[in-house]
C-alpha cells in the first residue's frame, strides 16, 4: 500500500484556530478537508505538507442557508449538497455538477472548500514519486521542464474541479478568511491561469463560505465530457448561466455567462460569447455563434485522457448544446453527452 | 450401479465460495498476518534500459528499522515460466530492461520504513538506447534487450505453411487482404498481487501468494533458492481476480521467500496498483496481415496470417503466445490451406503473457471482420457466410487439432434471432447499427508448460464414517468458480450436494498436482480427475452399503444424500451409514483420479501449441449506437451465445459470459496499455502513460449494456459431464462484433483496437470526402525475415481418416 509522509496533525476547532494554525503552520501547512484530493497526492509525494490542519471538526463550516439566493459552507459534503433537494431544484446547474464528481463513496467525503480549491492536474504530475522520477519530474513539482510545452516557462496543469466553472458562471462570491481578517471575492477572482499558483487564495487564508446569486429567474447547466459515467476528472466542461427577459425560452437573453472547464489551468470565461448573446433569443444562429466564439477559447494540451483534437473539436458542439438545454429543448441529443449524466443513467443518483 | 437423471450438475446452486465471499470473509493473501511478520517493498527501476554499474545499499541499510536489504547478487539464478525463456532474475543483476524491473528489495518493519529506506538506496546506471516498438525492435538489432533469442531484438519467429497454400489462393476467385491492429492491455484484477513468506516449525518453506499456478510457482522456487521441491509448500490463495496475470511465477515472491528464508520471519509483500502495471503479463500488441482467398460463394481455399507481437522486456509465455496468434484460425471454419508467419519481438516495457483468450482473440478480431467485409463484397448475409462453411465436429483441421463437438450453428442461430439480426442488420437508421462475430476457444493445453508424463491434474477424496468428503486438488480458485465445479462433480456422483464436499484446493503440500488455472483448462482436467476419484469412492462405498442392505452393489442408487435400493427406495442408508459401512469393511477410504489430456494428432515441430481436449465456440451479435458528430459508441445490447458442451452451474457460466464481455468491451472501445516517450533531444525516458486506477480507462458497470445470454449445450464425449470452458471463449467475438456494428451504423471501418471516438470521427471525415474510403489502421507491415519455414501435409493430404472433408468438393467441377 501506498504510504503517507510523515506529518503532525492539528485538530482546530472554529474556523479563527484554523486560520491560526494555518498561519503558524507557514509554507509547511495545508488544510485537510475530506482528504481525497490532498491525501491521493502526498502518497504520490505531488504535495508534502508536513502539518495537516484538519476542517473536520471546525464548527461553522457547513452552512447552508437557502432563500432567495444561497449560502453555502466550504465544509459540506458534496453528498449533502446532492441529497438537499431545495438546493438542486434551485440551482439544477450545480446538482448537475456536484452529481457528476468521481464516484458516491468519494462524494460522500469530499467538500465543497475541497473541490473549489482543487489541485491542478495533469498526466505528467498525477503520478507516484518513482513515476515522476523516471521523468526526471517536471516543472510543477521537484523538476525544472514542463514536458507538455517543452519551450513554455510557466506549467500548464489543468483545472479539472467540476464546480468551479460552474461557480464562475454563476458569478458566485467566496470568503476567505485569515488571522487577519475576511474578504469576499468573486469566484472567478479566486483562479488564476497558471498551473503552479492556481489560486489567488492566499496561503494563510480558510475558503469559508460561498455565496451563490439568486436563482428566481436563473438558468444554469453544466455538461461534462468523460470517458466513463464515474470516476473521471473532466476532459472539456461547459457551464452556463443565463437570465432571460421572459418566462419562455424564446425570450431575448439579458444576461450570459459561459464558462470552459479542463481546458487550461483556470476556468475559462467566454466573455466575447456572453456578449454576443445578449439582446437576442437563443436562436440556432445565435447559439452557433457564440459556441465557435467561446471554442475558441479552448486551447487544451495533451495532458489529460483523450486525443487532444477530439477534444478541442468537442467544445462547440458541448457549448450549444448546453445552450439548447437552457432554451427549453430537454436534454441534449450527443451520444457523448450521456457521460454527463444527462441521457441513460443519470450519474446524480446518490 | 445405476445412474439417474443430473441431480446436480446443471443446477443454478449457491458457489461454495460464495458465503465468504459475500460476507468478507475470504482471506485474500494480503489479509494474511502472522507473528513478528516483517514487510516488503521493492526498488524498481527508473530508467527503461540501462546496464547497472553500482548499487550501493549501505545508507538503507543503517535506515531505522530496516532489517535487510537484497540485490540481484542474491540470485544467480534465472527463472521463467516457459522452459525455453528461463530469462528473469528476481532481482535484475546486471541490466534493467523497462521502468518498473525491480532491482533491490528492502525488508523491515513496516511498510513506511521499507519505502523511506528504498529511497536511500543508491543505483547507478549506464544508460542503453531504448526499443519502444516492434518497427524499431526490427530496424535495431542492436542493443540486444537479450542475448537469446532469433537474432538481434527478436525474440521468436515461426513459420509454417499448411497443406498447398498456393494452390489454395490460384482456386480462390476473389482474394482480400487486411491489415488489423490489436492494442495491449491488462488484466486490471481487483486484488493487487501479495505474497506471505515463513518458514514452518520444520524450518521449511510455506509461501502464501496469490497465484493462479502454484504448482509452476512452487518449481521456479525450488529452482531459484535451490531447495529440495518437498521443503517448499507454496499455498495459492483465493485470487480477487486472475485473468491471466498471476500464473506467471513473480519476482517477489521469490524475493519474499529469501527473505524469509534469511531472515527467519514471516516476510511479506503487498503490490501497489503501479506496481500491478509493471507486472503485466497482459494482452500482447499485435500487427496483423491476413490474406484470405474465397470462391465467389464465399467458400474459403486458403488463408494466410502474419503476426507481429510486441512482447516487452521478457519471454514470459511468450512462445506460446506467439504460436497461439496462429493455431486457433482453422477450427471455426473450414481452412483447406493455411499458412501462418509469427514473430514476437523484446522492446523496453512490461512483460506480455497470456491474457484471457491468450494470443487469440488478436487474429481472431481480424478473421472475423475481414469475414464481414468479404460478407459484404460478394454480396451475402454475414450470418450464412459462415454457417456455410462451419468445421464439421470430429473432425481434424488443416493444422492438425482435432476438434469435437461444434455447437456454433446452434450459436450463431441463437443470436441471430434473438438480436433480428436479418431483418435488422443493414437495414437500421444511420447511427444504429449491428455486428456479427464467432470464435473458438481451448479447453485446456494439450501439453503441460514443461515437458512430462504425468497426470495433468489429479484429485484424491478422503471420506470416514462423520459422512464428510473432503476432496485434495492442486487447482486454484481465482474466482472462476473451480472449487465449487470440483464439489459438483463429486456430489453429482456420490448423490450430494456441493455444500457437503469440503473442498482444499490451491495448496502443495495438501493436494496433488493440478497444472494450473490458465488455457480453460480446469473443469475439463479437474472434472475428470474429479469424477473418476468420486466413483471409486462409490464403488467402495457401495460395496458397503450392499453388505450391510444385503442388496447388490449395482442395483443401489446415490442420490439425495442416501444410498438405497433402485427397485426398493425405501431400503436405504444414509450417506454417513453407507460410508461407515465402507470403513469397517474396506478400512481407511481414501481414493484418487488423474487425467492426461489425448496425445495431440500433429507430430510435426510446433505441434504443441493448440491442440486441446476439446474447443468451445461462441457467436455474438453487437448492437450499437454511433453519434456522427462526435465518434462517439455506445454499445446497446449484447447477445452471445456460447457452446458449453454442458453446463455445470448455469449462473457460473453466465458470470464468466458476463465477465467476458464486459473484458472484451473495455478492449474494443477503450483500454489501451500506452506508453511515452519524452521528446529525445531532452530525455530518454519510456514510460507507462497511465499506470492507475484512474487513468487506465477500463468500463465502469454504468458503460455495461445489458447482456443477453444463451448457453448452448451439446454435450462433449471429451468433457466431464460434457462440459467445454466457458471462462474465456466469450471473450472472443465481442470485439470484431463491436468493430462490424460499427461500420453497419456508420459505414466506417475501424481496423485497429481500441475503437476510440476520436478514430471513429476521423473514419468518418475521411468517408465524407471520399465515400469509397473511411477507414482507420494500420497502413503497412514491416519486412521479417521469416525462418525456413515448417511443410506440413494436412490431414487430408497426408490420407488421415479423420481429415476434414474438403470443402464444397462436390461442387467443384
Ligand atoms: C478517483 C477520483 C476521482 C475524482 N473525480 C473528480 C471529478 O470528477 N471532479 C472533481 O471535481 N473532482 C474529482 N475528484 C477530486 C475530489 O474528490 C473532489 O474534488 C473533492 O470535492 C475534493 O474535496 P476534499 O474535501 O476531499 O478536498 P481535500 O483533498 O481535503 O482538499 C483539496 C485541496 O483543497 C484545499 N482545501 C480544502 N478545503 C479548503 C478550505 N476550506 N479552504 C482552503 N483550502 C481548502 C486543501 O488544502 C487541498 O489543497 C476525484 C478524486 C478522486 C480520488
Ligand atoms: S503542465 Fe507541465 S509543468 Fe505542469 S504538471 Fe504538466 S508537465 Fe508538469
Amino acid at each position: 500500500m501506498m504510504r503517507l509522509p510523515r506529518l503532525r496533525y492539528v485538530a482546530p476547532r472554529t474556523i479563527r484556530e484554523a486560520a491560526a494554525a494555518l498561519a503558524d503552520a507557514g509554507p509547511e501547512g495545508a488544510l485537510l478537508a475530506g482528504g481525497t484530493d490532498l491525501l491521493p497526492n502526498m502518497k504520490r509525494r505531488q504535495q508534502v505538507p508536513r502539518i495537516l490542519i484538519g476542517l473536520r471538526g471546525v464548527q461553522g463550516l457547513r452552512v447552508r442557508e437557502l432563500g432567495e439566493a444561497a449560502r453555502l459552507g466550504a465544509g459540506l459534503t458534496l453528498s449533502e449538497m446532492l441529497r438537499d433537494a431545495a438546493l438542486c431544484a434551485a440551482y439544477p446547474g450545480l446538482r448537475r455538477a456536484v452529481a457528476s464528481i468521481s464516484t458516491p463513496p468519494l462524494r460522500n467525503m469530499g467538500t465543497l472548500g475541497g473541490n473549489l480549491c482543487l489541485d491542478t492536474r495533469c498526466n505528467y504530475y498525477n503520478q507516484s514519486l518513482e513515476w515522476r522520477k523516471a521523468i526526471d519530474f517536471c516543472l510543477k513539482k521537484d523538476g525544472t521542464i514542463c514536458w507538455v510545452a517543452p519551450a513554455s516557462p510557466r506549467c500548464w496543469a489543468v483545472s479539472s474541479s467540476d464546480m468551479a466553472p460552474l461557480m464562475v458562471a454563476l458569478g458566485a462570491r467566496v470568503t476567505l478568511q485569515s488571522a487577519q481578517g475576511e474578504r469576499e471575492l468573486a469566484a472567478e477572482a479566486l483562479y488564476v491561469d497558471d498551473g503552479i499558483a492556481y489560486l489567488s487564495r492566499r496561503p494563510d487564508e480558510v475558503l469559508t463560505d460561498v455565496v451563490l446569486p439568486p436563482h428566481a429567474g436563473l438558468r444554469c447547466t453544466y455538461l461534462k465530457l468523460r470517458r466513463r459515467g464515474a470516476f473521471d476528472f473532466p476532459v472539456l466542461s461547459v457551464a452556463a448561466a443565463l437570465r432571460l427577459d421572459g418566462d419562455h425560452g424564446d425570450a431575448p437573453v439579458r444576461e450570459a455567462r459561459l464558462v470552459l472547464g479542463a481546458v487550461g489551468s483556470h476556468p475559462v470565461l467566454a466573455a466575447e460569447a456572453g456578449a454576443l448573446l445578449v439582446g437576442r433569443p437563443l436562436s440556432e444562429e445565435a447559439i452557433r455563434e457564440a459556441a465557435e466564439a467561446a471554442a475558441r477559447l479552448a486551447k487544451p494540451l495533451d495532458n489529460t485522457d483523450y486525443a487532444l483534437g477530439w477534444r478541442k473539436r468537442m467544445a462547440g458542439p458541448l457549448i450549444a448544446a448546453a445552450l439548447r438545454e437552457l432554451r427549453g429543448d430537454g436534454p441534449p441529443p450527443h451520444g457523448e453527452l450521456a457521460r454527463a449524466g444527462v441521457r441513460g443513467r443519470p450519474s446524480g443518483a446518490c | 450401479m445405476s445412474r439417474g437423471p443430473l441431480q446436480v450438475i446443471g443446477q443454478s446452486l449457491r458457489r461454495v465460495d460464495g458465503r465468504a465471499k459475500v460476507t468478507g470473509q475470504t482471506r485474500f493473501a494480503d489479509d494474511l498476518a502472522l507473528p513478528r511478520m516483517l514487510h516488503m517493498r521493492l526498488l524498481r527501476s527508473s530508467v527503461p534500459h540501462a546496464r547497472i554499474v553500482d548499487i550501493d545499499t549501505s545508507a538503507a541499510e543503517r535506515a531505522p528499522g530496516v532489517k535487510l536489504v537484497l540485490t540481484g547478487a542474491a540470485f544467480p539464478i534465472p527463472f521463467g515460466i516457459l522452459p525455453v525463456s528461463q530469462d528473469e532474475h528476481a532481482l535484475c543483476t546486471d541490466r534493467v530492461r523497462f521502468v518498473g524491473d525491480p532491482v533491490a528489495a528492502v525488508v523491515a518493519t513496516d511498510e513506511w520504513a521499507a519505502e523511506e529506506a528504498l529511497g536511500l538506496i543508491r543505483v547507478t546506471y549506464e544508460p542503453l538506447p531504448t526499443i519502444a516498438d516492434p518497427e524499431e525492435a526490427l530496424a535495431h538489432p542492436e542493443p540486444r534487450i537479450h542475448s537469446y533469442g532469433e537474432e538481434g531484438n527478436i525474440h521468436k519467429r515461426v513459420a509454417f505453411d499448411f497443406g498447398d497454400v498456393e494452390a489454395g489462393f490460384a482456386a480462390a476467385e476473389q482474394v482480400f487482404e487486411d491489415l488489423f491492429y490489436y492494442a495491449g492491455s491488462t488484466h486490471l484484477p481487483l486484488e493487487q498481487h501479495a505474497t506471505l513468506a515463513t518458514l514452518d516449525p520444520d524450518g521449511k518453506l510455506v509461501v502464501y501468494s496469490c497465484t493462479q499456478t502454484p504448482h509452476y510457482l512452487h518449481r521456479a522456487l525450488a529452482r531459484v533458492l535451490q531447495l529440495p521441491a518437498a521443503h517448499i509448500r507454496v499455498v495459492a490463495t483465493p485470487n480477487g481476480g486472475g485473468f491471466g496475470g498471476k500464473s506467471d511465477p513473480f519476482n517477489h515472491e521469490i524475493v519474499c521467500a529469501r527473505a524469509a528464508m534469511l531472515l527467519g520471519r514471516p516476510v511479506k509483500i503487498c503490490l501497489s496498483r503501479e506496481e500491478v502495471f509493471y507486472c503485466h503479463r497482459g494482452r500482447h500488441p499485435v500487427l496483423m496481415r491476413l490474406r484470405t482467398g474465397v470462391r465467389r460463394d464465399g467458400t474459403i481455399t486458403a488463408m494466410e496470417l502474419h503476426t507481429l507481437l510486441d512482447g516487452g522486456a521478457y519471454g514470459s509465455y511468450g512462445v506460446a503466445s506467439t504460436f497461439y496468434t496462429g493455431a486457433l484460425q482453422t477450427v471455426t471454419y473450414r481452412v483447406p490451406a493455411y499458412r501462418f508467419r509469427g514473430c514476437r519481438v523484446f522492446t523496453n516495457k512490461p512483460p506480455c503473457g497470456p491474457k484471457r483468450g491468450h494470443g487469440t482473440p488478436q487474429p481472431r478480431f481480424a478473421q472475423e471482420v475481414q469475414l464481414d467485409k468479404i460478407a459484404e463484397a460478394l454480396g451475402l448475409c454475414p450470418a450464412e457466410l459462415r454457417l456455410r462453411q462451419l468445421m464439421p465436429p470430429h473432425a481434424l483441421t488443416a493444422n492438425w487439432l482435432r476438434v469435437g463437438t461444434i455447437g456454433l450453428a446452434e450459436c450463431i442461430r441463437k443470436v441471430v434471432e434473438g438480436s433480428g439480426f436479418r431483418e435488422r442488420h443493414r437495414r437500421l437508421p444511420r447511427g444504429r447499427g449491428l455486428g456479427l462475430a464467432c470464435s473458438a476457444y481451448l479447453c485446456g493445453a494439450g501439453l503441460p508448460i514443461y515437458w512430462n508424463d504425468m497426470p495433468h491434474s489429479g484429485v484424491q477424496l478422503r471420506l470416514d464414517r462423520s459422512g464428510e468428503v473432503v476432496a485434495f486438488c492442486g487447482a486454484t480458485e481465482i474466482g472462476q468458480g473451480s472449487d465449487h465445479v470440483l464439489a459438483a462433480c463429486i456430489a453429482e456422483v456420490l448423490g450430494l450436494m456441493p455444500h457437503e464436499v469440503r473442498v482444499v484446493t490451491g495448496d502443495t503440500a495438501l493436494g496433488p498436482v493440478d497444472l494450473g488455472s490458465y488455457s480453460s483448462r480446469v473443469t475439463l482436467m479437474m472434472g475428470h480427475a474429479a469424477i473418476a476419484a468420486a466413483e471409486r469412492a462409490r464403488t467402495l462405498v457401495a460395496e458397503g452399503a450392499a453388505a450391510r442392505l444385503g442388496v447388490p452393489a449395482g442395483r443401489l442408487v446415490f442420490a439425495g444424500g442416501r444410498v438405497f435400493d433402485a427397485e426398493e427406495p425405501q431400503r436405504g442408508l444414509s450417506f454417513a451409514e453407507a460410508v461407515a459401512a465402507a470403513e469397517a469393511r474396506h478400512g481407511t477410504l481414501g481414493t484418487v483420479g488423474s487425467y492426461w489430456p489425448p496425445p495431440a494428432a500433429g507430430r510435426y515441430k510446433g505441434a504443441g501449441v493448440g491442440p486441446s481436449p476439446a474447443y468451445s465456440y461462441s457467436a455474438a451479435v453487437v448492437e450499437v449506437e454511433v453519434d456522427v458528430d462526435t465518434g462517439w459508441v455506445r454499445v446497446v445490447r449484447v447477445h452471445i451465445a456460447h457452446d458449453i458442451g454442458r453446463c455445470i452451474n448455469p449462473v457460473l457460466a453466465r458470470g464468466q459470459v458476463e465477465g467476458s464481455v464486459y473484458m472484451a468491451l473495455g478492449e474494443a472501445l477503450m483500454e489501451e496499455q500506452a506508453f511515452r516517450r519524452l521528446p529525445s533531444r531532452l530525455s530518454a525516458a519510456l514510460v507507462h502513460k497511465q499506470p492507475s486506477m484512474l487513468e487506465y480507462k477500463s468500463p465502469t458497470c454504468l458503460e455495461m449494456p445489458e447482456v443477453v445470454t444463451y448457453l448452448v449445450e451439446q454435450p462433449e464425449p471429451a468433457g466431464p459431464f460434457g462440459a467445454k470452458e466457458v471462462g474465456q471463449g466469450p471473450l472472443l467475438p465481442i470485439p470484431p462484433a463491436v468493430a462490424n456494428a460499427v461500420y453497419d451504423a456508420v459505414g466506417v471501418r475501424i481496423d485497429e483496437l481500441p475503437i476510440t471516438p476520436d478514430k471513429v470521427l476521423r473514419a468518418l471525415q475521411e468517408r465524407a470526402r471520399n465515400p469509397r474510403r473511411g477507414r482507420v489502421g494500420p497502413e503497412s507491415f514491416p519486412h521479417i525475415e521469416w525462418p525456413r519455414v515448417v511443410r506440413v501435409p494436412t490431414p487430408g493430404e497426408a490420407g488421415e481418416a479423420a481429415a476434414m472433408p474438403s470443402p464444397g468438393a462436390e461442387v467443384r467441377p
